[in-house]
């Protein structure tokens, strides 16, 4: 099991956003979370990425408790993700965006950079590299050169996506990555999670595209306000009567509309 | 490239000096330029205020006047020696400190401000208190630097420097990691950075370029009142730096060179010098309101397209 996650609990102002959570996910998995708006999935994410603590509970990425460790310890562990309100670099191009990605893999000094040492030279261009592969994976490769804030929406997204593959992650976590996305632009998504698959990494995936997490996920789990409601496989998930309550309750109709419909 | 032609610039403009004044002018235009730059490395670049600042700046200015009057040391090695300190400080004090966001961090960087600046004052027996003190002339390798001829280049030479160090610096692992804080902290956490020691380390640096420009001020002018640390020092150059462009290495010697030289151009004004001082300033503001380098970038990019 590369995460498991155990009877995390939070609480925000005494209400429960995640309420005794617990997940496990293999290496090489994609596994999904849904659920109706406000139901804690981005909290989930939170939690396991070490941008909130949990009161209750604890984290284990690669056999090892990280319960409570800061973002940046478990990031150069191989933890990464995306954000589902963009988090860009927007003062910085594109690649260069890309190129922060990989920061946990450079190692030059505060002195060499000053001075501009050969070595910075070298890590520069290695990372360049790296930023520029990471860019051509999710297709954006001929926008390397332009302003972050000239992309569109949809390209934004992929962005994010290519910045976190070049940290080299063992676990993404991908926080609605279609939201806003054109079905051309889903296949897209759809294909980068595959080729990301592919290559051994693990993906955690919060989406409101049905159609892309039934298709794509090894397994789903199901919240409901900050509790799981339902655990399994696509199909399982599908069949569960409490899902099929909990999307068309008054809670979900909007959502039920979008997921089933 | 930017590095060879304001090399350039530097060593071409004093060409056009009529007079011996103009190298006086010209002379605190780099040395507050070296200043500001440092202070934009931190603001501009990784997006963190201070507006202490010249608190660093009179750490710098009495070093090199109790260095070699009360311990006998010379003034390079006080120069060095202050900017170790104020590095050090800001090394001690930035820890808490930068945990602070937006007004409150310019509220704590004051404080941090007007507390060196009192220090500055309430030790007489070091600094002369109100009054202030002589600054021993700089002797570099037994030639005495004198006159503002002789200083133009040594602040040149020494501006120049302090500009390739921060064109390297951004253009390195570490200025990425800085600007990647300044647009979203949460993003470069959960890329690895660790933001407190970046944020850290440019900050201690940032002072040092403060001290090393006040070293300088003091030993250019031979006198040094803790004016020079006070709190509308720390604000003239938060002005040099949003006026010359947050972010640009550029903008911070025009920023500098246009808050040196407009005061001298506005003498003529008399009583009226100060307000029209302002209302220039705040017209730059309104009309260039990324600042004066970047704006005009924007405008001639804007225009070749
Ligand atoms: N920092 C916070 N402070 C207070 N409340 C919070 C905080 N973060 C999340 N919440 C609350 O926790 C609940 C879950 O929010 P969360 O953003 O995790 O939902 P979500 O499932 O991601 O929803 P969506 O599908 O709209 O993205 C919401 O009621 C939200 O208001
Ligand atoms: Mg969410």
């Amino acid at each position: 099991m590369i995460l498991e996650a155990e009877q995390l609990s939070v609480s925000f102002g005494g209400v429960r956003a995640i309420d005794e959570v617990s997940l496990s996910i293999a290496a090489g998995q994609v596994f999904s979370i849904i659920g109706p708006n406000g139901s804690g999935k981005t909290t989930l994410f939170n939690l396991i990425s070490g941008i909130y603590t949990p009161s209750h509970g604890c984290v284990r990425f690669a056999g090892e408790t990280v319960t409570g460790l800061e973002p940046d310890r478990l990031a150069r562990r191989g933890l990464s993700r995306t954000f589902q309100n963009l988090q860009i670099f927007s003062r910085m191009s594109v690649l260069e965006n890309v190129m922060v990605g990989h920061h946990r893999h450079e190692d030059t000094g505060i002195l060499a950079d000053l001075l501009h040492w050969p070595s910075v030279r070298r890590q520069n261009a290695a990372t360049r590299e790296v930023a520029l592969a990471a860019l051509a994976r999710v297709g954006l490769a001929d926008d390397a050169r332009r302003a972050s804030g000239a992309l569109a929406y949809g390209a934004l997204k992929r962005l994010e996506i290519a910045r976190a593959l070049a940290s080299d992650p063992k676990l993404l976590l991908l926080d609605e990555p279609a939201a806003g996305c054109n079905p051309v632009e889903t296949q897209e998504v759809d294909r980068v999670i595959r080729s990301l698959v592919k290559d051994g990494i693990t993906v955690m995936l919060v989406e409101h595209d049905m159609r892309l997490v039934m298709n794509i996920s090894d397994r789903v789990l199901v919240l409901a306000r900050g509790r799981t409601l339902a655990e399994g496989t696509p199909e399982q998930v599908r069949a569960n009567p409490a899902v099929i309550e909990a999307y068309l309750g008054d809670h979900g109709s909007k959502e039920a509309a979008r997921a089933f419909g | 490239m930017p590095a060879i032609a304001i090399a350039a610039l530097v060593a071409i403009l004093p060409l056009f000096f009529p007079s011996g004044y103009y190298y006086r002018i010209g002379v605190l235009v780099l040395i507050f330029s070296l200043a500001v730059v440092g202070l934009n490395l931190l603001m501009g670049f990784a997006g963190q205020v201070s507006l202490g600042h010249a608190g660093f700046l009179g750490i710098g200015a009495y070093s090199v006047a109790i260095g070699p009057v009360h311990l006998g040391l010379p003034s390079w090695l006080s120069l060095l020696a202050g900017a170790l300190l104020s590095g050090g400080i800001a090394f001690l004090v930035g820890r808490p400190i930068l945990r602070l966001k937006g007004h409150y961090l310019a509220v704590a960087t004051l404080g941090l401000g007007l507390l060196l600046a009192i220090v500055l004052t309430n030790e007489a027996r070091w600094t002369g208190g109100p009054d202030g003190m002589s600054v021993p002339k700089l002797e570099l390798f037994g030639w005495s630097v004198r006159g503002a001829t002789a200083w133009y280049w040594v602040a040149g030479v020494t501006f120049v420097c302090g500009f390739v160090l921060a064109l390297n610096l951004m253009d390195s692992p570490t200025g990425r990691a800085l600007q990647a804080i300044h647009d979203s902290e949460i993003a470069a956490r959960v890329l690895g950075i660790d933001v407190a020691r970046k944020k850290l380390a440019i900050f201690v640096i940032s002072a040092m370029y403060a001290s090393v420009a006040g070293s300088f001020l003091a030993l250019f002018n031979g006198y040094i009142t803790p004016d020079a640390a006070g709190f509308l020092r720390s604000i003239e150059l938060v002005a040099m730096v949003v006026l010359g462009g947050m972010g640009s290495i550029v903008g911070s010697l025009v920023g500098a060179c246009v808050l040196v030289v407009l005061p001298q151009a506005l003498t003529v004004f008399h009583d009226y010098e100060q307000a029209l001082l302002g209302l220039v300033v705040m017209v730059f503001m309104i009309f260039l309101r990324q600042g004066i380098v970047p704006s005009i970038a924007g405008a001639l990019a804007g225009r070749r397209k």
